[in-house]
C-alpha cells in the first residue's frame, strides 16, 4: 500500500472525460454539484454537460428521457439527496424501467457515510446501502479507493443498466496496486487473508478495516480483510468459498446497521448456507449523529474508532 | 387563433371516432371495474386527434421505430382510454380488450412499457414531463425532427418535480416538446380549485419560457389545429396546449361529481349509457 491520496470522483470523472472524446454518446449531468476535474470536462464539452440546477428529482428524470433516447449518462449529486431526495424517481423511472428497456444511468452520489462530517446528519449518508440495494435492477457500487473507481469507468459504460456509485467524498489512499486479476463482476476481493476473524468492510471503512488488521498483526493476531465493491449484484457462492475457512466474520460499513445494509448482504449469506459462522455486525445504530467534529471523532463517538474495534474483536476471540 | 383550410370530413370522422373510443373505454371499463373511468374519458379526443388525427408518427408494427415522435402518457391511469385505440391499429391484438385487468394480460389497469405503444412507466404522478425533457434534449442533440408528446393532469402539477421539469424545459429551449395538459379541474377529492388554486396557468408557463395555446379539450376541430400549429412551429420554446376537459365526460352522473375520480360505473348503467352515446 502506498500514501498516494486521490478524490475518488476526480479520478472516475477524469477517465470519463478522456472517454468522452472517443465516445459521443457520454453525457454528464450534474444537480448543479461540482469537482475540480469536471471544470475540465464541463469546459471541454459544453454541450455535453448539463447543470439541472438544484433538482435531484429532475435529474434522475432527464437521465432517464436521455438513457432512453440511448445516451450513457452519469448523473452527478450529492449523495444523500441523489439517493433519498429523487429516491422515488429512481424506483420509478430506472429500478422499474430496467426491467423492460436497456438504460445506462449512472448514479454518481458523492458524500457516502461520515464524509461531510461537520455539515452534520442531513449530509450523513447512512442509510443508502440498503434502500439502494432494495431496488431490482440496480448495481450498488462502493470502491474503498480510486483505482477501483477508476476500473469501474469501462463496467459503467459497458454494462447498460442503472447503477449506484457511492463515493466517498475525502480524499483516500491508494489499497490496490493493480487491477489486472481483479474482477468488477465478482464484487470483492481478499486483501489479507487472515485466520479464525475476518473483517469484511465496504468504501471508506475498507482502510479501517486495513489498520486494524496491521496493528493485530504486530500483536501477533491474524485478521482477514475483505474488501466489498459492488454489493449488487453479487456473487455469493464464491464469496462463502472464500469466508468459509473463518469462524467469526465482522461486517464493518459507515451505514445503519441491521437495516439492509452490507451487514444484511452477509447475513443473508451465512443463512442460505446453514453457516456456523458468526456474524458480528459495526456500524451505525439507530440514531442520527448530530454531535460535531471530524470522522475520526465522530467514529470514536459511535464506538467505530480502531482502539475500540480492536477491543471487540480480543473479547471476540477471548470468548470463542 | 384563425383556422384555415378546415377538413370538414376529417373532423366528422374523428368525432365519429371519438363516440367509438367512448363507447370502447366504457366497455373495458364494464370488464374492469377497476379502472379510472371518468379520468380516461376526459382525454378521449386528445387521443383520438393525436392518432387518427395524424399528429403524431408512429409504427404499430416497431414501437423502437427511431422516426416515431414519443408519446408519454403522465396520467397513466387515465390512458385507458388509449387501448382501444392501440388495439386499433394493431399495437397489440384487440382481443386483449377483452382481458384488461384479468390474470395474464399486459394491459393493467394503469398502462405500463410492457404494452407496445407506451414509452415509459406511468402511475406515479409527475414523472412524464421530467422523462419527457430528456427525451427532448436527447433528440435535439441528434438534431433530430422527432416530436414528444407528453399527457398530464392538471392535478399532477401540484408534484414538485413537475416545475423543475417546467423551469428545464423552458431554460433549454425545448421547441420539440409538447404538453397536453388535460385540464378536467378535478383531483381525487376535490375540484382542483378548491385545494390549491393554480390557475391561470397560461401566465405561469409563460414566465416559465413556455409558448401556450388553449383548447376545448372535447373538439376535435380545435384539438387538430391546436396541435397541428404547435408541431410546426419551432421558435426555442416547449409548448403547452391547455385542454379544457370535463372529467368523466360523457357520462352525466360523472361530469357533476366532484369525487368522479374513484367513481365506478354498474355493468347495467354502462349498457345505458353505451346506447345513448348511439
Amino acid at each position: 500500500m502506498t500514501a498516494d491520496v486521490k478524490t475518488i470522483r476526480d479520478i472516475f470523472i477524469e477517465e470519463i472525460y478522456r472517454r468522452m472524446y472517443d465516445n459521443d454518446e457520454i453525457l454528464f449531468l450534474s444537480a448543479d454539484f461540482g469537482a475540480p476535474k469536471l471544470d475540465i470536462l464541463r469546459e471541454k464539452f459544453p454541450d455535453r454537460f448539463v447543470n439541472v440546477g438544484i433538482a435531484e428529482q429532475n435529474l434522475v428524470n432527464v437521465a432517464t428521457g436521455l438513457a432512453l433516447e440511448g445516451y450513457c449518462i452519469f448523473a452527478y449529486a450529492i449523495a444523500p439527496f441523489l439517493t433519498m431526495r429523487a429516491y422515488e424517481q429512481i424506483r420509478v423511472n430506472l429500478s422499474l424501467q430496467a426491467q423492460i428497456r436497456d438504460l445506462n444511468v449512472n448514479l454518481i452520489g458523492v458524500g457516502a457515510g461520515l464524509s461531510y462530517d461537520v455539515s452534520g446528519p442531513t449530509h450523513h449518508c447512512l442509510e443508502d446501502l440498503s434502500i439502494m440495494r432494495t431496488l431490482p435492477n440496480m448495481v450498488v457500487f462502493s470502491p474503498s479507493d480510486w483505482m477501483l473507481a477508476h476500473k469501474f469507468v469501462e463496467y459503467s459504460i459497458d454494462v447498460k443498466k442503472p447503477k449506484y456509485l457511492r463515493f466517498d467524498g475525502k480524499p483516500v489512499s491508494q489499497i490496490y496496486q493493480n487491477l489486472n486479476d481483479i474482477s468488477i463482476d465478482t464484487g470483492f476481493f481478499e486483501l489479507h487473508e487472515g485466520k479464525t476473524i475476518c473483517l469484511i468492510s465496504t468504501g471508506n471503512m475498507t482502510h479501517k478495516a486495513i489498520n486494524i488488521a496491521k496493528r493485530c498483526a504486530d500483536e501477533g493476531i491474524s485478521i482477514g480483510v475483505i474488501d466489498v465493491f459492488l454489493l449488487k449484484p453479487f456473487k455469493e457462492r464464491i464469496f462463502y468459498e472464500i469466508i468459509k475457512k473463518y469462524d467469526i466474520v465482522i461486517s464493518l460499513e459507515e451505514g445503519f446497521i441491521n437495516k439492509g445494509g452490507l451487514d444484511s448482504l452477509i447475513s443473508t449469506i451465512l443463512d442460505s448456507n446453514n453457516s456456523d459462522i458468526r456474524l458480528f455486525r459495526m456500524g451505525f445504530d439507530d440514531k442520527y449523529v448530530f454531535e460535531i467534529g471530524n470522522r475520526d471523532y465522530l467514529h470514536k463517538l459511535c464506538s467505530l474508532d480502531d482502539d475500540c474495534i480492536i477491543v471487540k474483536i480480543k473479547k471476540l476471540i477471548k470468548e470463542f | 387563433m384563425m383556422f384555415t383550410n378546415i377538413e370538414k370530413n376529417k373532423m366528422v370522422h374523428l368525432r365519429e371516432i371519438a363516440t367509438r373510443v367512448r363507447k370502447e373505454t366504457l366497455k373495458i371499463h364494464k370488464i374492469a371495474p377497476e379502472t379510472r373511468i371518468a379520468s380516461s374519458l376526459s382525454a378521449v379526443e386528445i387521443f383520438v386527434v393525436l392518432y387518427y388525427g395524424e399528429i403524431i408518427n408512429f409504427d404499430p408494427k416497431c414501437t423502437t421505430w427511431q422516426e416515431r415522435d414519443r408519446f408519454i402518457i403522465s396520467k397513466g391511469h387515465g390512458a385507458i382510454s388509449l387501448y382501444p385505440i392501440l388495439a386499433d391499429f394493431g399495437f397489440f391484438d384487440a382481443g386483449e380488450l377483452n382481458r384488461v385487468c384479468k390474470e395474464g394480460t399486459f394491459l393493467g389497469g394503469i398502462p405500463d412499457s410492457i404494452i407496445p405503444g407506451f414509452e415509459t412507466i406511468n402511475g406515479s404522478l409527475g414523472h412524464g414531463l421530467g422523462v419527457a425533457c430528456g427525451i427532448a434534449l436527447g433528440l435535439k442533440k441528434r438534431n433530430a425532427k422527432e416530436m414528444v408528446f407528453v399527457l398530464m393532469g392538471d392535478g399532477e402539477l401540484y408534484e414538485g418535480a413537475v416545475w423543475e421539469a417546467i423551469m428545464f424545459a423552458g431554460e433549454h429551449r425545448l421547441d420539440n416538446l409538447i404538453l397536453i395538459l388535460d385540464n378536467n379541474r378535478i383531483c381525487m377529492l376535490d375540484y382542483c380549485k378548491k385545494i390549491l388554486d393554480l390557475e391561470p396557468y397560461a401566465e405561469k408557463f409563460s414566465v416559465f419560457k413556455w409558448d401556450v395555446l388553449v383548447a376545448d379539450g372535447h373538439d376535435v376541430n380545435q384539438l387538430y389545429h391546436s396541435l397541428k400549429l404547435l408541431k410546426e412551429k419551432r421558435a426555442d420554446k416547449p409548448k403547452l396546449l391547455i385542454a379544457n376537459t370535463v372529467k368523466g365526460k360523457g357520462v352525466p352522473r360523472l361530469e357533476t361529481d366532484s369525487l368522479c375520480h374513484i367513481k365506478s360505473l354498474m355493468p347495467e348503467e354502462i349498457d345505458k349509457i353505451i346506447e345513448e352515446l348511439e
